[in-house]
């Protein structure tokens, strides 16, 4: 054991451990809602048995400690001698927090049991009845078990500078058994005196009995580690057979995969990547093909080249959307968490919620999935806390008692789309104005729209809440959840009926490294808009245009007028066309302000892929990126929100 | 990167003319030497940075060395290349009238470069090596894109630059 350096499983032993327990806690949630189905039960005891076995073998003690009497008590609720009522499952519950807060102890490398593991471990040790452990199947080998064992531990003087410490190796003990010290012994005779004592140095040794059914191995694990540092005797209580060595069952469990996990790794299907190798394959067929016809060429193999590189074409965009596709996981795992913490909310806050959850399988791409639960996460608490009633307050509305919480994902275009859907109260107009007046946002003789209403919540410390509460309300939320939302290149919205509910919704490009664009031209250039930004392009005649104050232009669009942005004059191309009526004007939306583009024509659409100016030059305002065009050259793509800002500033000027 | 504690050692140099000049860069930063190709050009950078080139999928930015110190650009003509320089983790083209050859600079014949008035802007080199008739001006390529030297290319390039110069 000590020959391998364990650390490097550390990182797939948390990773599995913090799967583990998402499992377990979905199926702790459905058992709570009544799904009486045994498989449930396996499913909490499995990933509690591994989450243990990988625990003792990297020597997480307390956390091994912990799992097993949860492990007890799972057995009990397996075998049926235990019914999972909601007291157990509020219980394990809150030790499934508990783990995991203890496996990010263990990565952190503190003190792994805290308070509140030691309070929930004794509470399951009680609801045990006797504080007897074990019964993990299949660890219990044929004779290896008895009523207890006599254990001799007298540990090397230089023990605790191993970092070792006996009382926790007791604590493990006593969490499999009840633990009785027999004799305490110094080790030193005779007994120094306590002024020669080294504090660093162990001078006790120990008798103990540990009672109960404990598999050897158990007892040896709870000494692994100081294996060499102590001498140690391990017999049975009862009829004294010699000791048999017993192989280290835990291990082999845990060794799993020797991958060293890199931080932000990723599990990909074998379907995908299967359907990966069938592409490359192809294209080696392709490249063969092409290579043969380049070597023995001549003008009648041309319908054949052409062929081949119609092939190398479909292929190579085929191969690329299998490789981005790699990147995709479900929003399933996101969603997961939400289940649980809308339990706890209702819980705390006294309200009823029937949460839906819709398109889980719906895929996006893994940074958007990293960075997509904080806002979700507030919108769900805001929706809880702020959008649905109490039980009461509904009843009297003429509501269910019940309130429903729905979240939809789904693929709209290019783009996933989450909406966070709730039937409660809907945002209340007098306090978000009077809130907003207090502030200095709205004077008190303007009128609002629901639109211009809802966006009073985005602005920063907006809260109308009088009381913060713990769930929410102190005035941080809205406006972070619109620029996490915004950092990613997405939208946020609200759609709002007083007395009826919320709708907010988020709207995400399906990747961030491929982007629609629609490439226009302004003078010799070529600019690159991206797609999910534009709204409509429309030729606009020179009398659609007004001039205003400062030197904006407006021009006339629907039923309204949007201020115009001059491309050619924001970047300064040269031979641009000027003459608005020769131009395209391009309707764009940046957060929620609409301005107009002009730019010369339009010369297509494509997709593009991202690549950053950064990486070998700097941040550019008003360009988001780069793209190369099917030429070679480099196409440079608009920042929309950043030429909104540049135009406000030429105009300033 | 150019800088060493033994004595004569020989820093090899890829050199090129520019208005008649001839300058040398340190071989160990030169990445590639491309053809002249048009640029895609950046708005808000300062004229000297022409714009970005794809190389192999890399957006590159080309500096006209000409505009860089001071002088009225030329034309580009079919002897015109790019040199592709690495400075740290970046790259970045400059543009050269042509590509001469490499030429051995020993250490301890570099000499401090004496002020050449108005003609060239001194703060770009780093040393002046002589051969005979020869004279060879060698470029400090990490000040080029030095942001204390280069307002234009800000903060964001400091990371890398500051150390290596340091």
């Amino acid at each position: 054991m000590s020959t391998v350096d364990l650390r490097q499983f550390h990182q797939t032993f948390f990773e599995e451990s913090l799967e583990g327990l998402d499992a377990m806690e979905q199926a702790l949630l459905a058992l709570e809602n009544g799904a009486g189905d045994s498989e449930l039960v396996h499913t909490i005891f499995r990933a509690a048995h591994s989450i243990k076995g990988g625990a003792a073998t990297f020597g997480f003690s307390d956390l091994a400690a912990f799992t097993h009497v949860l492990e007890s008590l799972l057995d009990e609720l397996r075998g049926g001698r235990r019914a999972a009522d909601a007291e157990t499952i509020e219980l394990l519950l809150q030790s499934v927090d508990c783990m995991r807060g203890m496996l990010a102890r263990s990565r952190d490398g503190g003190a792994v049991a805290d308070a509140a593991s030691e309070s929930l471990r004794e509470r399951f040790a009680a609801m045990l009845g006797k504080p007897v452990a074990g019964s993990a199947a299949g660890e219990a080998g044929p004779g290896l078990s008895a009523d207890g064992w006599r254990i001799r531990f007298r540990p090397l003087p230089h023990l605790l500078r191993t970092g070792n410490d006996p009382l926790r190796i007791f604590r493990e003990l006593a969490g499999h058994g009840a633990l009785v010290v027999k004799q305490v012994q110094p080790l030193q005779q005779p007994r120094p005196a306590f002024a020669e004592l080294d504090p660093t140095a162990a001078a006790l040794g120990w008798e103990l009995e540990l009672h109960g059914d404990i598999p050897r191995s158990r007892v040896e694990g709870a000494f692994e580690w100081v294996d060499g540092d102590c001498e140690l005797d391990i017999q049975l209580l009862r009829d004294r057979r010699a000791p048999r060595p017993s192989p280290d069952t835990a291990a082999p469990a845990a060794v799993r995969e020797p991958a060293a996990h890199e931080a932000g790794s990723i599990r990909v299907s074998i379907a995908k990547v299967d359907a990966l190798i069938n592409m490359v394959g192809e294209l080696v067929i392709t490249q063969s093909m092409l290579g043969d016809i380049g070597e023995h060429f001549s003008v009648d193999r041309l319908a054949r080249l052409r062929e081949g590189l119609a092939q190398l074409d479909r292929t190579t965009r085929e191969l690329q959307e299998s490789v981005m596709r790699i990147r995709m996981l479900p929003i399933g795992a996101v969603f997961n968490r939400f289940p649980r913490m809308v339990r706890d909310l209702e819980h705390r806050l006294g309200k009823r919620v029937k949460l839906e959850l819709r398109g889980e399988s719906t895929e996006v791409d893994k940074t958007v999935l990293e960075k997509i639960g904080d806002p979700l996460v507030h919108l769900v608490r805001n929706a809880v806390d702020h959008g649905l009633e109490t039980p009461a307050e509904r009843v009297a509305a003429g509501k269910p008692e019940v309130g429903t919480l729905r979240m939809d994902a789904r693929h709209e275009g290019g783009n996933v789309v989450v909406e966070v859907v709730d039937d409660g109260a809907g945002l209340r107009r007098g306090p978000i104005i009077a809130k907003a007046m207090q502030r200095g946002l709205v004077r008190a003789d303007q009128r609002l729209d629901d639109q211009e209403l809802a966006e009073l919540i985005f602005q920063p410390g907006f809260s109308t809440n009088a009381e913060a509460t713990d769930v929410s309300g102190r005035g941080v939320g809205m406006d972070v959840v619109r620029r996490n939302v915004n950092d990613l290149g997405g939208s946020v919205s609200v759609r709002s009926r007083e007395g009826g509910g919320c709708t907010f919704t988020i709207v995400l490009p399906l990747t961030l490294a491929i982007i629609e664009g629609l490439v226009t031209a302004v003078g010799a250039e070529r600019y690159i808009v991206p797609l999910i930004a534009v709204v409509e392009s429309l030729q606009v005649p020179a009398q659609g245009v007004r001039h205003v104050a400062g030197g904006g232009e407006l021009f006339h669009f629907r039923d309204g007028w949007l201020p115009l942005v001059r491309l050619h004059a924001v970047f300064g191309c040269s031979d641009a066309v000027t003459a608005i009526e020769q131009g395209i004007v391009i309707v764009v939306e940046a957060g929620a302000r609409r301005v107009g583009v002009l730019v010369d024509s339009l010369v297509g659409q494509h997709q593009t892929v991202i690549k950053s100016l950064e990486s070998h030059y700097r941040r550019v305002e008003g360009i988001s990126g780069a793209t190369i065009a099917s030429d070679g050259s480099v196409a440079l793509i608009v920042d929309i929100g950043g030429i909104v800002r540049l135009a406000g500033r030429r105009k300033a000027a | 990167m150019s800088q060493s504690q033994q004595p004569a050692r020989v820093l090899q140099q890829l050199t090129f003319t520019l208005a008649g000049e001839e300058y040398g860069i340190d071989i160990l930063s030169v990445r590639e030497i491309r053809a002249w190709s048009r640029v895609t050009r950046i708005p808000q950078t300062p004229e000297w940075v022409l714009g970005v080139l794809n190389l192999r999928g890399a957006i590159v930015p080309v500096m006209d060395l000409r505009l860089r110190f001071g002088m009225t650009r030329e034309g580009y003509g079919p002897d015109t290349v790019a040199v592709v320089v690495a400075v740290g983790e970046r790259l970045f083209g400059i543009i050269a009238d042509s590509v001469a050859d490499v030429f051995d600079a020993r250490e301890d014949q570099i000499k401090p470069v004496p002020d050449l008035g108005a003609v060239v802007d001194t703060r770009f080199l780093k040393g002046l090596v002589g051969d005979g008739e020869r004279m060879i001006l060698l470029l400090d390529v990490e000040r080029l894109v030095r942001p204390e030297e280069a307002e234009a290319l800000d903060a964001l390039l400091a990371p890398v630059d500051v150390q290596a110069v340091a």
